[in-house]
C-alpha cells in the first residue's frame, strides 16, 4: 500500500514528462527491453554527442600550462637574448653537465657543427628546428631545477648554443621574430617515416 | 589416514634445501628496502632477498592468516634490470602474456612524478569548440574500454656480448590490461575540429615531456587509460592517467598526461626531433616512424640456462604494433630450416603471443631462432636486412632483429650477437 502511495507520488509529481522518461544506449535497436511500467523507454542506437561531463577550461589554467612552442614560432613569449649573454647563464647553470661550452660532460654534447667530426647527434648536426631549443630548454631545463629559467635567459641560451654550433654569429638577437627563421642544417635530411607494414622491409 | 610416503618425504627434504640454499644467498638480509648506487652515482632500490623461514613440513604448522595485500612468493625473486635511464621487464621468468605491474618496463624522462588523484586534472584546448578540464572522477564517468595490448619502446635492442638475457637483449616491453577512457569520446565531448591533423599529448614529470599525434590515431583507437591489470596504473606506467596508444613506440604514450592541445600541424618536439628519430640510407634522418614493427624472441632456452638433452619446449614472445601475429615460426639449424609453432590463445590484435615448439635436442651444438609474420604479411627481419634497408649507419631505434641463441654441446645457451657497425 505505502509502495504503491509512493509509486503514485512520484508520478504525480514529476509534472515533466521528460523525467519519466528512461533514456538508455543500446547498439543494437531491435534489442528488447522489459518494460512494464509507466515509464516509456526511449532508446538511443548513437552514443550522445556530448556526455556533459567535465567543465569550461578557464583561460587562467589553460594559459598556466599551454608553454609549448611550435616549429613556425606559434607560442613563443615575449623576451629577447644573444649569445654573450648565454654564454655567462650556461657558464652558471648548464656547464657542469654539458660541458664548459657545450662539448659534453656527464650529460650530452650539444655542441658539433655540421660537417664537423663530432660522432654525437648534436644542435648543430641533428637538430632539425631552432623553436624545439627554445621549447626544450624552457620546459625542462636546467636539470637539477627544471622550468627554472626566465624567458630572457631562455632566449640567451638559445642563443648561445645556436652559436657554438656556427648556426648564427655571436651578435644576433634571437626573440619571437627572428628564432622561426632560422634554419638548422640538418632540416633537410629529415623524411616521414613510410614503413607501411607488408612484405617489404623499410 | 595415511599420507603417501613419497609426498612427505618431498616436502620435507625439498623446503629444507630451498631454506639453506636461501639463507646462504641472503647476506645482506634486511626487511628495509636496500638502495644501490649505479654508475652515475644514482640510488635505486636493490632486489635482495628476505630471509625465509620454511618449517620442515607445511602440514604439521598452520600458516598465517589471510591478509590485506597479497605477496609474491619469497622463493620467487623476479625484479627489473636497471641502468640509469630505463629498467627492463624479465621476459625469460615470465609466463602468459600479461607483465605483471610491479615488472612493467620503465623509461622516464624526469623520473616518477607524485601525482594527488584528487586535484588532477587533464585540458583539452586548441583547435576544439570548448576547451575543457576533466578531473580524474570525469574521466572515469565517461563510458570506459579495456583492451590487453603490448607497450615497447623504439629503443628495444641491446647486442653485443653472448652473456645477454632476453631482459637485457629486448625488456623494454611489456603487456598490461589497460582500462580507461577512448580519447576519441573525450575529442567528442571538447568538439574536435575536423580540421584538426595533430595533437601535442604533454605529461606532468619534471621533462613535461610531450610529443606530437596524429589526429587519425587520436580517433581511432587511443586511450586516456587510468587503470592497468585490475588497480589503478602504477605511478611508473603514468598514474593517475596515460595517453595508451596500441601499437605505437613507447615515447609516444606520454604518461601523468596533463595537457592535449589539438592543432593543424605537428609541433617537432625535442622527443620527436632529436630523439626517437633515426638514421636511414643516403644520410637521411626517418622521423615519426610510430609503428612497432613484428617481431619475437625465443625466452626459453636462453642465456642462462643450462639444457638438457632430450626434449625441450621452445618458448617465446612474438608481438606486432600492425596488428595480430599470424604466425611464429622457428628454426633449430641456425636457419636453414623453419617451422611453424604453436600459438598460444588468445591471439589478440596489438598484443604480446606466446608461442611454444616441441624439440628434441640431440646434444650438438646448434643455434636456435624464431620469426614472427603479422596479419600484414610482414615477417621479422635478420639483421641483415634491416642493415640492407637502412645502412650501416642506421639508428638504434625500431630494431626488431631475429635473434639467435647457440646451444652448447655441455647445454650452455649463448646469445648469438651480431655486428652491423
Amino acid at each position: 500500500m505505502l509502495l504503491l502511495f509512493l509509486a503514485a507520488l512520484s508520478i504525480t509529481s514529476c509534472k515533466d514528462k521528460q523525467e519519466d522518461e528512461v533514456i538508455v544506449y543500446n547498439k543494437n535497436p531491435e534489442a528488447q527491453l522489459n518494460t512494464d511500467s509507466a515509464t516509456q523507454t526511449k532508446i538511443i542506437t548513437e552514443m550522445p554527442a556530448t556526455f556533459g561531463i567535465g567543465r569550461k577550461a578557464t583561460n587562467a589554467e589553460i594559459k598556466a600550462w599551454d608553454i609549448d612552442v611550435r616549429a613556425d614560432g606559434k607560442g613563443l613569449p615575449y623576451g629577447s637574448g644573444n649569445a654573450t649573454e648565454g654564454k655567462v647563464i650556461f657558464t652558471q647553470k648548464c656547464a657542469a653537465c654539458h660541458g664548459k661550452e657545450g662539448e659534453g660532460g656527464a650529460y650530452a654534447r650539444l655542441v658539433g657543427a655540421m660537417g664537423d667530426t663530432v660522432k654525437a647527434k648534436t644542435i648543430g648536426n641533428y637538430w632539425p628546428w631552432s623553436t624545439t631549443l627554445f621549447d626544450y630548454i624552457r620546459r625542462t631545463m636546467p636539470y637539477n631545477m627544471p622550468g627554472s629559467l626566465k624567458d630572457d635567459e631562455v632566449y640567451s641560451l638559445t642563443a648561445y648554443l645556436l652559436y657554438r654550433n656556427k648556426i648564427i654569429d655571436s651578435t644576433k638577437n634571437i626573440d619571437a621574430k627572428s628564432l622561426p627563421k632560422v634554419v638548422m642544417p640538418a632540416r633537410q635530411y629529415y623524411v616521414d617515416d613510410d614503413r607501411r607494414g607488408g612484405p617489404e622491409v623499410r | 589416514m595415511e599420507r603417501p610416503k613419497e609426498e612427505k618425504e618431498y616436502s620435507f627434504n625439498d623446503s629444507k634445501k630451498i631454506n639453506r640454499r636461501l639463507l646462504l644467498g641472503s647476506v645482506a638480509a634486511s626487511a628495509v628496502i636496500a638502495l644501490v648506487k649505479t654508475t652515475t652515482g644514482q640510488l635505486v632500490p636493490a632486489a635482495v632477498p628476505k630471509p625465509v623461514s620454511v618449517p620442515a613440513d607445511p602440514t604439521k604448522l598452520q600458516g598465517p592468516p589471510p591478509g590485506t595485500l597479497g605477496t609474491r612468493s619469497p622463493f620467487e625473486q623476479l625484479a627489473k634490470k636497471t641502468s640509469d635511464t630505463s629498467s627492463r621487464t624479465p621476459l625469460q621468468s615470465l609466463y602468459g602474456i600479461i607483465t605483471p605491474s610491479d615488472l612493467h618496463f620503465e623509461r622516464h624522462h624526469g623520473g616518477v612524478p607524485v601525482i594527488d588523484p584528487t586535484t588532477y586534472k587533464l585540458v583539452i584546448h586548441g583547435m576544439v569548440k570548448k576547451p575543457m578540464t576533466f578531473t580524474l572522477n570525469d574521466l572515469k564517468r565517461f563510458p570506459s574500454v579495456s583492451r590487453i595490448a603490448f607497450l615497447e619502446c623504439s629503443g628495444n635492442f641491446r647486442s653485443g656480448k653472448q652473456e645477454m638475457t632476453p631482459q637485457e637483449i629486448c625488456g623494454l616491453t611489456s603487456q598490461s590490461e589497460w582500462t580507461g577512457v577512448m580519447l576519441s569520446t573525450l575529442f567528442r565531448e571538447v568538439g574536435a575540429s575536423p580540421k584538426a591533423t595533430w595533437f601535442l599529448a604533454e605529461g606532468s614529470d619534471a621533462s613535461v615531456m610531450t610529443r606530437s599525434i596524429p589526429m587519425g590515431k587520436g580517433w581511432n583507437d587511443a586511450m586516456i587509460a587510468y587503470g592497468q591489470n585490475g588497480e589503478a596504473l602504477r605511478p611508473q606506467q603514468g598514474y593517475p592517467a596515460r595517453l595508451f596508444l596500441p601499437g605505437w613506440e613507447g615515447n609516444t604514450n606520454v604518461k601523468w598526461i596533463r595537457r592535449i592541445e589539438v592543432s593543424d600541424q605537428p609541433f617537432m618536439t625535442r622527443e620527436e626531433t632529436s630523439k626517437y628519430t633515426e638514421n636511414i640510407k643516403d644520410g637521411k634522418i626517418r622521423q615519426f616512424s610510430f609503428d612497432m614493427d613484428a617481431r619475437s624472441i625465443i625466452t626459453f632456452p636462453a642465456y642462462p640456462v643450462q639444457l638438457d638433452k632430450g626434449w625441450v619446449e621452445i618458448k617465446g614472445l612474438a608481438w606486432s604494433g600492425r596488428g595480430k601475429i599470424l604466425k611464429v615460426e622457428v628454426s633449430v639449424d641456425a636457419g636453414k630450416k623453419w617451422y611453424p609453432t604453436t600459438l598460444q590463445e588468445p591471439v589478440l590484435d596489438k598484443a604480446h603471443t606466446r608461442f611454444r615448439f616441441l624439440w628434441k635436442w640431440n646434444g650438438h651444438e646448434t643455434e636456435i631462432m624464431s620469426r614472427a609474420i603479422d596479419e600484414t604479411g610482414y615477417r621479422q627481419p635478420t639483421l641483415q636486412q634491416l642493415t640492407d634497408a637502412r645502412g650501416a649507419d642506421m639508428g638504434g631505434y625500431h630494431l626488431n632483429p631475429i635473434t639467435a641463441w647457440i646451444i652448447k654441446r655441455d647445454g650452455s645457451v649463448l646469445f648469438k650477437p651480431e655486428k652491423w657497425k
